[in-house]
């Protein structure tokens, strides 16, 4: 268990997550896909936050949790988006009794 | 050392294997579950990272909240017999994620990163495992003797770190404005959803 083989893997799962909220057209399937690329960075800032020294290191030895600070962050604000996002699903479920990417073109023209 | 990389392994094969089947499963509601797995898996990740909180944060709100959530978005919008149909711009899309991949891979491996030293990586873990609680009891003292904090102003810099520390002290400002977009995205959903 490397840095490396570590930020490999963050790096699969966003990339899988990027093909996923590009690809689908069910548009939970596109929320999910962005949660997984979520999960990609945070593990990237939860390794680095490990094994990389941050600047300052001498003076504030505190600073090897930065990264576990954005980290928190990022869950936050994934939990916001998962909420503003399921909320939107559902105004457009109501509006046009489908989840397809493909038919929401209400704000096109 | 072996035994963390049989778990890395086990790990690293689990979360990927599960987030294939997260985005090619046909059925939603199977994609829904194979993403807690997921989840679960990076929790297991930060377990290994020596990053308890947030693995227990990883739990509780990740594969608890927001999955809980997406099965109920799912069981309501009733549009399962669909499934997970690919759009026109899959085969694009395939390729800008594997060149990403490719790119994202050359940069982890070929950059030189500035990594921890030997004692700096044991008075790192030392603060990692104060993140949580404030170290405050005798045996803590000693342990952190052993980290290698020589002097007494050192000791109790490593005592006071931890995330609450952090997050209450410097990051103050992020930290109130994440509440006040929490609290703005909550009342946003409930105005979205709210029967005309």
């Amino acid at each position: 268990m490397t840095l490396e083989s570590m930020m490999i893997v963050a790096a699969i799962l966003f990339c899988i997550g990027l093909y996923g909220s590009l690809a689908r057209r069910n548009v939970l399937m596109v929320l999910m896909s962005i949660e997984l690329m979520f999960n990609g960075v945070n593990l990237t800032l939860v390794a680095l936050a490990k094994y990389v020294a941050p600047a300052g290191i001498e003076e504030n030895i505190a600073a090897v949790l930065t990264g576990q600070v954005f980290a928190v962050f990022i869950i936050t604000v994934a939990a916001a988006e998962v909420a503003l996002g399921l909320g939107i699903v559902f105004a457009m479920y109501r509006n046009t009794e489908s989840v397809d990417l493909s038919n929401a073109t209400e704000l096109r023209n | 050392m072996i035994f963390q990389d049989i778990v890395f392994w086990m790990l690293a094969v689990l979360s990927i294997g599960a987030a294939l089947g997260v985005v090619l499963v046909k059925d939603l509601f199977r994609a829904a579950l194979l993403l807690v797995v997921v989840f679960i898996a990076v929790a297991g990740f930060f377990v290994l990272l020596s990053a308890e909180f947030l693995a227990v944060v990883q739990v509780l709100i990740y594969a608890g909240a927001i999955a809980i959530l997406i099965i109920f978005a799912i069981m309501l919008t009733r549009d399962v017999q669909h499934g997970n149909l690919p759009n026109r711009y899959h085969i694009p899309a395939a390729t800008l994620a594997a060149v990403l991949l490719a790119v994202l891979i050359a940069v982890a491996v070929d950059t030189k990163w500035d990594l921890l030293g030997g004692q700096d990586q044991i008075k790192a873990q030392a603060v990692q495992t104060s993140a949580i609680r404030t170290l405050d009891s005798p045996g803590d003292l000693v342990s952190l003797e052993k980290a290698g904090f020589a002097t007494e102003d050192e000791r109790t810099a490593a005592q006071q770190a931890g995330l609450a520390d952090l997050l209450i002290g410097d990051f103050v400002l992020p930290f109130e404005a994440v509440s006040l977009l929490l609290l703005a995205a909550v009342i946003g959903a409930l105005a979205l959803v709210r029967p005309r």
